[in-house]
């Protein structure tokens, strides 16, 4: 039990999908890939498994913003996110952000313009999402391993845009 | 099935709490939950749904005033029961036999 226990607090972490979207960032071919079959090209990269059957990767672009829940439990992209934050699996967050996303965003920092449309998704035992960010403006020249680590766990749920470099 | 778990929409929530850096378990019994949760799983003591169930079915307000990983202590409890790999008697038994050596 000791191992399993290790195995999530070293192998599943935020850092798996920093490097989803950071090869995304750099690689259009790979980009396009994402978008199409998601749970393919994560595996492509090593993270597949419980709780990552099925994939699907939602773009955020100046004009869509995208955030992730689930209304009815937790489920949670384990391969790529690791495990979940308390936030995300307690009732303030999973009963607001599906009727009033743009609020509970600026709770996490967020703003997000009118223009800009703002789409939930609620995962399900079948079906998990993950957000592709943004790439941060100026991050041009960066090596995928330095884009990585402007990946934020919560820019990838939604709840958070990456970092600038 | 309306039941306390479908939360989409529902006010009143309160706040949503962030904790900045949160580590995975904020006491051990929660890793040892994890662990237990994996390994009933993998030896089929229940699927994803079977899992879910009791959890959904937990008394409202329990459900809402626990934290998650006892949720996930209530189901492992109550699939274990229902599959035979333990009996009510028994957990009741070894929680005696703790809480009296806890207060000796």
């Amino acid at each position: 039990m000791d191992l399993i226990v290790e195995t999530f607090q070293k192998q599943l972490r935020p850092q798996n999908g920093a490097k989803v979207v950071a090869k995304a960032w750099v690689d259009p071919e790979y980009k396009k890939w994402l978008l199409k079959d998601g749970t393919a090209a994560i595996k492509h990269l090593g993270f597949s498994g419980v709780q990552g059957e099925n994939m699907v990767v939602v773009e955020n672009t100046p004009k869509v913003h995208n955030v992730v829940v689930c209304t009815l439990c937790s489920c949670y992209p384990w391969p790529t996110l690791g495990l979940p934050p308390i936030w995300f699996k307690s009732a303030p967050y999973r009963s607001r952000v599906v009727v009033e996303p743009r609020s509970v965003l600026e709770e996490f920092g967020v703003r997000i313009d009118d223009d800009v449309e703002v789409r939930t998704w609620d995962s399900s035992a079948e079906l998990r999402y993950l957000v592709l960010p943004m790439r941060p403006a100026k991050s041009e020249g960066l090596s995928e391993a330095q884009l990585a680590k402007l990946v934020t766990r919560d820019s990838m749920i939604g709840t958070g845009l990456a970092l600038n470099p | 099935m309306n039941g306390i778990h479908d939360l989409g929409g529902r006010h009143g929530m309160g706040p949503i709490i962030i904790e900045k850096d949160e580590p995975y378990f904020h006491e051990e019994w929660e890793s040892r939950m994890l662990g237990m949760m994996i390994a009933c799983f993998a030896a089929g003591v229940y699927n994803v749904d079977q899992f879910r169930h009791p959890i959904e079915q937990m008394d409202p307000a329990h459900y809402l005033l626990s934290s998650y990983y006892e949720h996930w202590l209530c189901t492992v409890e109550a699939n274990c029961i229902a599959k035979g790999v333990i009996t009510r008697a028994e957990i009741d038994a070894r929680h005696a036999k703790l809480m009296k050596e806890k207060v000796a």
